[in-house]
C-alpha cells in the first residue's frame, strides 16, 4: 500500500529536508520502519532504545491518533497519510 | 551539528518571555517561538525569533516543575506561525526557583533542531535566560548564544 508520511519540521534535517516521503506499508509500524530504513538518523528521535515509540511522538493516520486505533498495528491503505506530530514537554527536574 | 546556529531575538520579546515566567510563577510557563532560519554566506545559520505564541501548561498535576503542550497545541502554534509567515523554531519555558539549565527530563523529551529557551524565575523575579539545542545523538544539549537585537521582518 502506498502511504505518504509527513515528516515533522524538527526531523526534516535528517531526511534531506524533505517534508514528506512515500513508503509501501500495510501497517503504521511497517511505514515507520520503512521511514527509518530510508532515513536512519530519524530512528533515535522516534524510538527508544527498546524500540518503543517515544511518548512525545504522536502518530496519526488521516487525522486519527493511532493510540485510539490499533497503535502500530493500525492498517494502512493506498493513499493514506501518516502524520508524525510532536508534543512538547520538559521541566526543571 | 553542522552550521552552529545563533539565536537572535529582540529585547522586547526576550522581556515578554521573562514577563510570562513572572506571571505564571511558581508554575512553569511555556510557549512557541515563531521565526525563521537564515543561512548567510559563510554557511552560518542565524535563527531569528519574530513572535511568541504563549501556550497553556497542560501539566496541571505538577506545574511547578513540569510543562507540556499537546500535539494539538503544536499544530495550533504551527498554524499561527504560518499565518504570520514564520514557522515554529522552538519553545520557551521557565524554571521557577531553579537555574536556566536543561534538566535530564528536558533532554529526555526534547526534539532536535528546535531552540529551547529557558528563563530562570526566582521569587517571581526573572533572572538568567539561556537557549539550547539537542545534539544529533541526543546525549546532550548544546548551548546556543542569544543575540539581543532587533530582527528585520
Amino acid at each position: 500500500m502506498s502511504v505518504k508520511v509527513i515528516i515533522p519540521t524538527p526531523l526534516r534535517v535528517y531526511a534531506g529536508k524533505a517534508d514528506s516521503t512515500e513508503v509501501s506499508a500495510r501497517t503504521v509500524g511497517e511505514a515507520l520502519g520503512q521511514l527509518t530504513s530510508k532515513f536512519g538518523d530519524l530512528r533515535k528521535h522516534l524510538f527508544t532504545e527498546e524500540g518503543k515509540l517515544r511518548s512525545f511522538v504522536n502518530v496519526y493516520v488521516n487525522d486519527e491518533d493511532i493510540r485510539y486505533l490499533s497503535k502500530e498495528n493500525t492498517p494502512t491503505k493506498d493513499g493514506d497519510t501518516i502524520s508524525i506530530v510532536p508534543s512538547i514537554a520538559g521541566g526543571l527536574l | 551539528m553542522a552550521n552552529q546556529a545563533q539565536l537572535k531575538i529582540s529585547p522586547e520579546l526576550a522581556d515578554k518571555i521573562r514577563a510570562y515566567g513572572a506571571q505564571t510563577y511558581p508554575h512553569e510557563c511555556c510557549g512557541a517561538l515563531l521565526g525563521r532560519d537564515t543561512e548567510v554566506a559563510d554557511r552560518r545559520v542565524y535563527r531569528e525569533i519574530h513572535a511568541l505564541h504563549p501556550l497553556v501548561n497542560r501539566r496541571d498535576d505538577s506545574p511547578n516543575n513540569r510543562f507540556s503542550v499537546t500535539s494539538q497545541d503544536v499544530l495550533d502554534a504551527e498554524k499561527a506561525a504560518r499565518q504570520q509567515g514564520f514557522e515554529v523554531v522552538g519553545w520557551y519555558h521557565s524554571h521557577p526557583d531553579h537555574p536556566a539549565r536543561p534538566s535530564q527530563y528536558d533532554r529526555d523529551h526534547a526534539w532536535p533542531w528546535y531552540s529551547y529557551i529557558i528563563v530562570s524565575v526566582a521569587n517571581r523575579i526573572p533572572e538568567e535566560m539561556t537557549s539550547w539545542r539537542l545534539s544529533d545523538d541526543r546525549t546532550e544539549f548544546e548551548s546556543e548564544e542569544i543575540g539581543l537585537q532587533r530582527v528585520a521582518s
